[in-house]
């Protein structure tokens, strides 16, 4: 007997499951709303929306929420442009070590941030390069390349060489087969990749404290302010903002390359 | 006649592999021509030297007189249908058609018109809002060729265009391009595998092995008047028969070809000793040892069909065995 419906017990598992991943994000969710500002309390004594005024008030939030997009954005740049061509260079072509490249180009997600941080920041000192904006922006731009790269490299292989070779033959040169073929053939996995990158940018913490000099970005800002005891919620009200500003990116890559490819690389 | 493509000692390697070797071509303007070969034979690799997607490593290509050493595929006047068809998915047939109008600068109700007309002629017209992937393979074979012919190209270069259409389809398709070739009155090089489809569309027909031209000429010569072992096996099946055996027959000590339908059962002749015998519909194909020789021979309707381990007496008409003795 085959049966469409899932037993009762899985789907109470199914339920478990969801529960313990989701059910803390909600816990922040509520505490955003809370009166009560010096101690996480359960149940909250009362429901406000102060916090959201005392947040925009803030001028340390805008700050970091600033660095932080702006990071995101050259960062996702940096990435669509090496990613892309490194994914044309290995899908392409063909040449001694290619496979090692991929790999490499690859090894940065699986590397764990600390690493990634310690050899970027001993390699910056070494190079007597001082911690500003763009240590940061070079540090996240290692592992956003690798999720480009993945969702470029995936396309590119579906992208046959004829179609190239059938631009070329109908008189349009590599400018105008990039602009025409090519280009509209990877545009959807380019923008799912870089949605992906953006996200990943914008909630990094590890890589971004080895890198950054003075400069707070937005994750590393609510760290501190979580030691503080002073206006706590108002770390509540950015941390809703944060999910927000990476789920939809991360929902819109899902559904561009649904059903046509994986998006590679999500886990970081 | 002028020559719209001609090769002199052209050669293509890839390291070691004599991909194209010291190849010696001359396509006249107009012609319908065929290059045919088993696959790594070469032809594809000279089809792609026409149209500039490989570079010879020795040797000189003219098209059309003008040295197209240097010339990258967007500069050459030919153009191309792809064996994989490389219809852009992305764009519907009108826009897929009207790519390279597209590209030269052409506005667009000018490009699409040309485009329509094209689909036109290869009998879709109507179907330019499509996309590719809503089309037939046959569909998108004739798309592929009106993209490349819109172009007004002075050489179309087809790669084994049909090969991915069924038995049926690709008869209809032969005459198609046939008749296409006779009303454009353009030169058309064509690459296939399939000996029957070179012979019976071609004006010529050049024989590739191993990176060269075993033999070229009319499908009639190739077929009938095989210079080599190779061309007899390959393009007409033809039974080769060794050096020894010719000789005792002719006196010429040369490798002979003979005809599977020229072989006849008789009273008097060769004896041999039926293998197996299979039936095709309007022949029946028996194979068979004759002394050490293999033979294939092809028995029409009503002849009386031996069964296998029988021993028979075969002939021939002296005519029919063909002795290759130019090589």
């Amino acid at each position: 007997m085959h049966s469409d419906r899932a037993p009762l017990g899985l789907k109470i598992a199914a339920g478990f499951g969801l529960a313990f991943m989701h059910l803390p994000i909600l816990l922040i969710f509520v505490y955003a709303f809370t009166t009560e500002d010096k101690s996480y309390q359960w149940p909250p004594p009362g429901f406000t929306l102060k916090w959201f005024a005392v947040t925009w008030a803030r001028p340390d939030v805008w700050e970091a929420l600033g660095l932080s997009l702006q990071v995101a954005s050259i960062s996702t740049i940096i990435a669509l442009v090496l990613g892309t061509l490194c994914a044309a260079a290995v899908s392409r072509t063909r040449f001694f070590g290619r496979e090692a490249i991929s790999l490499l180009v690859i090894l940065p997600i699986a590397l764990p941030g600390i690493i990634t941080g310690i050899a970027l920041r001993s390699a910056f000192n070494l190079a007597d390069i001082p911690f500003s904006f763009w240590t940061i922006v070079l540090g996240h731009a290692t592992f956003c390349v690798v999720v480009v790269y993945n969702n470029a490299v995936a396309r590119f292989r579906r992208v046959s060489g004829s179609l190239v070779e059938a631009s070329m033959d109908l008189g349009a040169n590599s400018f105008q087969t990039f602009r025409y073929i090519i280009l509209p053939n990877i545009s959807t996995a380019l923008l799912a990749g870089g949605m992906l990158a953006f996200a990943l940018s914008f909630d990094e913490v590890i890589v971004t404290t080895f890198t950054a000099g003075q400069q707070q970005t937005l994750p590393i800002w609510m760290l501190e302010e979580l030691v503080r005891p002073r206006e706590r919620p108002v770390t509540n009200v950015v941390a809703m903002v944060v999910v927000l500003v990476t789920f939809l990116p991360v929902l819109a890559a899902y559904t561009l390359t649904r059903g046509t490819d994986t998006v590679a690389g999500q886990g970081k | 006649m002028t020559s719209a493509i001609r090769f002199s000692g052209v050669s293509r390697h890839y390291g070691d592999v004599k991909a194209v070797d010291t190849l010696d071509l001359d396509i006249a303007e107009g012609e319908f021509f065929a290059m045919l070969g088993p696959s790594g034979s070469g032809k594809t690799t000279s089809l792609r030297l026409i149209a500039g997607f490989e570079r010879p490593t020795a040797g000189e290509i003219r098209i059309f007189g003008q040295i197209a050493q240097g010339i990258p595929p967007y500069k050459r006047n030919v153009n191309t249908v792809f064996q994989d068809y490389a219809l852009f998915p992305h764009l519907n047939v009108r826009d897929n058609v009207a790519y390279g109008l597209m590209i030269a600068g052409q506005p667009k109700a000018q490009r699409h018109k040309a485009a329509d007309g094209a689909l036109e002629m290869v009998a879709l017209g109507g179907y330019g809002d499509r996309k590719p992937s809503e089309l037939s393979g046959g569909q998108r074979q004739r798309v592929a060729l009106a993209r490349a012919l819109v172009n007004q190209p002075k050489a179309l270069l087809l790669d084994e265009p049909l090969g991915a259409l069924d038995l049926k389809l690709r008869e209809q398709m032969q005459e198609e391009l046939k008749s296409l070739q006779r009303s454009l009155g353009i030169t058309f090089i064509f690459v296939t595998h399939d000996q029957g489809e070179a012979l019976s569309m071609a004006d010529r027909v050049a024989v590739f092995n191993k990176g060269r031209i075993v033999q070229i000429g009319a499908p009639e010569d190739i077929y009938y008047r095989p210079e080599t072992p190779f061309v007899a096996d390959f393009v007409g099946s033809s039974n080769v028969l060794p050096p020894e055996f010719v000789a005792k027959l002719t006196g010429k000590h040369a490798y002979g070809a003979l005809r599977p339908e020229s072989v006849f059962l008789a009273e008097q002749g060769h004896s041999a000793m039926v293998r197996s015998v299979s039936f095709l519909g309007a022949a029946t194909r028996v194979s068979m040892q004759m002394d050490k020789i293999p033979l294939t021979i092809l028995l029409p309707k009503g002849a009386v069909i031996p069964k296998a381990g029988d021993a028979v007496t075969v002939a021939w008409s002296a005519d029919d065995l063909h002795v290759m003795d130019r090589t």
